[in-house]
């Protein structure tokens, strides 16, 4: 049985994790001054599914949590509880807690004990202690009918299964036994006026029921007992009014009269609410990524036995194969749309990212004691998964860095004229085929004296006569932080230079801009997907590589004079005053056939950690975007190669590992 | 062909013991070789092959097949089997081992063969041109002589530097 229910658990984990997702961000927009039903109800459900998930898997703590959890939110869905910002604080908290459980169960570690502990004993205080200003009792959902009773007398439930109830395996007589262990219960069934017993389906449920409960039972006890079925069912929990004996409510007809009509405003949300769920569930399908990768593979293919196609064609009489021209035509353009549709399999929209810097914001500007709002503009703009997921973390710090050391504090925005509440907006977009992400915030800007002078004092590089974009990219520099007290927001100094390596190593760029007092603007561009890269490709006697374009500089065709010997080690080559080492591809790659005079030859420069070499090859071929293939899936690492791709004539190419040969270059010289 | 196809039982036995009985013969100079045929993927001609740096010379280079980057091993290099010449005649086998791809260029591709238990001898210590240690035994058809070789062990070996040594210890 374990090893059958072992199966979904990544399931349930994926799953569980999306909720929290969901539960999370519904809180962030939950308004205390208009509560909207339905927000509180997504994250009740939320709360819900992870609960009855883990309890099903076995994940005891994770189920005892979250029950604890999902009872505030209960009291608060029905009304019991107004809403209050510590309340919504502290649900919060615990998602983080059932998020730490659920990443412990998965992996099978230890979670942290200490503070769930406190945050499920605050959660108990919160749930006896009812909040200031709710009223005395439950006030009822809709329309007032019920009266507010103390909880403790009994309770009114009204139980109208759906008829395919008996489908998912539940039976109402085994519920009602269960609410008949609590207390004294009255049950009156209630048959539909138009049912004739001759024709009915066996298999579905007609019943519904009318449930007077009396004793001292907890509304959570009475919810516990319907909760396999909540889903399944319409459901009313009211307290008996006050003193009200049994025999008051003998008369089925007029206690259960007015219950109907309780019971359908909320329902109506209920109702609403499912009928937009399927939507989204059948709007998306999980898929693996090697399924997706497969099929990248197929359609890239496709578009070289369609290009194959194409050039076979082109010496065609186009008179006599006019027919055939045509087909090639279609087939290109769909080959084309089908490509893009299949690489836009991969693509998510930022929004993925963004959604969790509300809360980052949120939090960090409590514990800063700042005033922040965040905006994000494009969270629509589609980007590759994969990109995504390495890009959460470099953004993650320079928000935390703009929070921390960008804005000021409310006082010291009110004295320089500012609004009190300062404003990060995070911006996406797509510029060419690149994404652009910007960061701003509307602080006090970069100080370059101030940069300038830690920059020295840790014995950077640097000089007054440097222009500000220099100045600014110091601060990528490892080891700089001008934090004046290392916080533990930001500031331990190993922030930026880690930002600037991630997003070189996704091959883009990271660019800083200032206004002193008006605020500051980090800029990264980043290719749409690690799949493709843009490439210039060269030939090398009758093989062909590709350079990724972006580690390019320039190239050339260098004169006699420009090179000069270095020992018998190798040669330098002269551009503009800089003495670069000319590495020979022929040589790197051990190829054939005679080595060229530099001077016959062209020298492509490129650059890599600040450091360039001239890479002496044959011929520019041209410029391309070429997809990224894995040597290393049927060979093994090859030095100084990151890559192949396939070109259009089916031939392999691989692609330069541009830092690894400048790196073994540059040390070949020293040495 | 096979002068057993009729004799069933034992290769039953054999498909039991999880022995291979079909094994796809090639030649590599005089000598003539049997493979596992549930090894094989394909058989190909020579395509043009991207040559990779720091490789021995064995080691052709890469092909593109159907989108995947697959390295081809040269066996008349790495057994030094006098010239190895290349023309439409040339034939690759695609092997399928320790799930990954490796393309295999041979003299020639003859058959595929079913062996009897019977058929298949224990290998004596010879000096073929493949290492002892590779041979799983000798095949007696008639008068010719199939060596069976276990490719996968073969190719995932430390001398054939076709995978990088983590991978290899993985195996």
């Amino acid at each position: 049985m374990s090893l059958d229910l072992a199966r979904f658990h990544k399931t349930f984990f994926e799953e569980s994790f999306e909720n929290l997702e969901t539960m999370e961000q519904a809180l962030l927009c939950l308004d205390i001054a208009a509560v909207d039903a339905e927000v509180i109800n997504t994250i009740f459900r939320a709360a819900h599914s992870i609960k009855g998930g883990a309890a099903t898997f076995g994940f005891a703590a994770v189920a005892s949590f979250t029950h604890h959890a999902e009872t505030l939110l209960d009291q608060m869905r029905s009304g019991a509880r107004p809403l209050a910002q510590a309340d919504i604080d502290l649900l919060l908290r615990a998602g983080d807690c059932m998020r730490n459980l659920l990443v412990a169960a998965r992996d099978g570690a230890e979670a942290d004990v200490r503070q769930v502990a406190e945050v499920q004993a605050e959660l108990e205080r919160t749930l006896l202690t009812p909040s200031p200003g709710a009223p005395a009792g439950a006030p009822p959902a809709a329309d007032g009918v019920a009266v507010a009773a103390p909880a403790g007398n009994g309770w009114r439930i009204r139980f109208a299964p759906h008829p395919d109830l008996f489908a998912s395996g539940n039976d109402p007589v085994r519920i009602l036994r269960a609410v008949a262990d609590l207390g004294a219960l009255r049950a009156t069934p209630e048959l539909p006026a138009d049912l004739r017993l001759l024709d009915a389906d066996p298999e579905t449920c007609h019943l519904s029921w009318s449930l007077h409960l009396q004793g001292a039972v907890e509304r959570d006890a009475v919810q516990d007992c319907f909760a396999w079925v909540e889903d399944e069912c319409e459901l009313l929990i009211q307290p008996l009014p006050a003193g009200m004996p049994m025999a008051a409510v003998a008369d089925p007809v007029s206690a259960a009269q007015p219950l109907p009509a309780a019971a359908s405003n909320p329902t109506r949300v209920e109702v609403a609410a499912r009928a937009t769920r399927p939507a989204n569930d059948g709007a998306s399908i999980r898929v693996g990524t090697e399924k997706i990768d497969a099929l990248i593979n197929l359609v890239g293919e496709l578009v070289i036995t369609q290009a194959m196609l194409t050039q076979q064609a082109a010496g065609l009489d186009p008179v006599q194969n006019e027919k055939l021209l045509s087909g090639l035509g279609q087939l290109d353009r769909n080959t084309r749309m089908l490509q893009e549709a299949v690489m836009a399999t991969r693509m998510l929209p930022m929004e993925a990212v963004f959604s969790r810097f509300p809360r980052l914001v949120r939090d960090l500007a409590a514990k800063l004691g700042k005033q922040v709002r965040l905006v994000t503009v494009g969270e629509q703009t589609e980007l590759d998964k994969s990109v995504i997921e390495k890009i959460t973390d470099p953004l993650n710090h320079l928000v935390r860095n703009s929070l921390d050391h960008g804005l000021e504090g409310p006082e010291e925005r009110s004295g320089a004229g500012k609004d009190a509440t300062g404003t990060i907006t995070l911006k996406a977009s797509h510029q060419g085929g690149h994404i652009v992400i910007e960061v701003l915030d509307d602080g006090r800007g970069l100080d370059r004296r101030k940069i300038l002078d830690k920059a020295q004092e840790k014995g950077i590089a640097c000089g007054d006569s440097m222009s500000d974009a220099d100045v600014y990219q110091l601060i990528f520099a490892p080891g700089f932080s001008t934090a004046a007290q290392v916080t533990d927001v930001s500031g331990r100094g190993v922030g930026m230079d880690v930002v600037k390596k991630n997003i070189v190593a996704l091959g883009g760029t990271v660019e800083l801009s200032s206004t002193a007092g008006r605020g500051a603007q980090v800029l990264i561009r980043l290719p749409l997907t690690l799949a493709i890269l843009d490439g210039m490709s060269v030939g090398v006697e009758d093989q062909t590589f590709i350079l990724p374009l972006s580690s390019v500089v320039e190239s050339l065709q260098p004169l006699a004079e420009q090179v000069k010997p270095v020992a018998d080690a190798g040669k330098v080559v002269r551009v503009r005053n800089e003495y670069l080492p000319l590495v020979d591809l022929r040589d790197w790659f051990g190829l054939p056939g005679a080595r060229r005079l530099p001077q016959q030859a062209i020298a492509v420069i490129v650059e890599s950690e600040g450091r360039k070499v001239a890479l002496q090859i044959d011929e520019l071929v041209g410029q391309q975007q070429v997809v990224i293939k894995s040597l290393e899936a049927n060979y093994r690492r090859v030095r100084g190669v990151s890559g192949a791709t396939i070109l259009g004539d089916g031939r392999v190419s691989l692609i330069l590992d541009v830092a690894a040969v400048v790196r073994l270059s540059t040390q070949a010289a020293a040495a | 062909m096979s002068t057993s196809a009729n004799d069933i039982t034992p290769v039953n036995a054999q498909i039991a013991a999880g022995m291979p009985n079909e094994f796809l013969t090639f030649t590599l100079g005089a000598e003539e070789y049997g493979v596992d045929i549930l090894k094989v993927q394909e058989i190909r001609g020579y395509d043009t092959v991207t040559r990779i740096p720091d490789a021995p010379d064995f080691i052709k280079g890469v092909i593109n097949l159907r989108g995947t980057i697959v390295p081809v091993v040269d066996m008349r290099l790495k057994f030094k089997l006098g010239k190895a010449e290349y023309n439409e005649f040339t034939v690759m086998i695609i092997l399928n081992i320790a799930r990954r791809v490796v393309g295999m260029v041979v003299d020639g591709v003859s058959d595929v063969m079913q062996l009897t238990a019977e058929q298949i001898r224990p290998a004596p210590e010879f000096g073929g041109v493949v290492n002892t240690r590779f041979i799983t035994g000798l095949g007696a058809l008639d008068k010719r002589m199939l060596i069976l070789v276990d490719i996968e062990k073969l190719m995932s070996g430390p001398d054939m530097a076709l995978m990088d040594a983590a991978s290899q210890s993985l195996q």
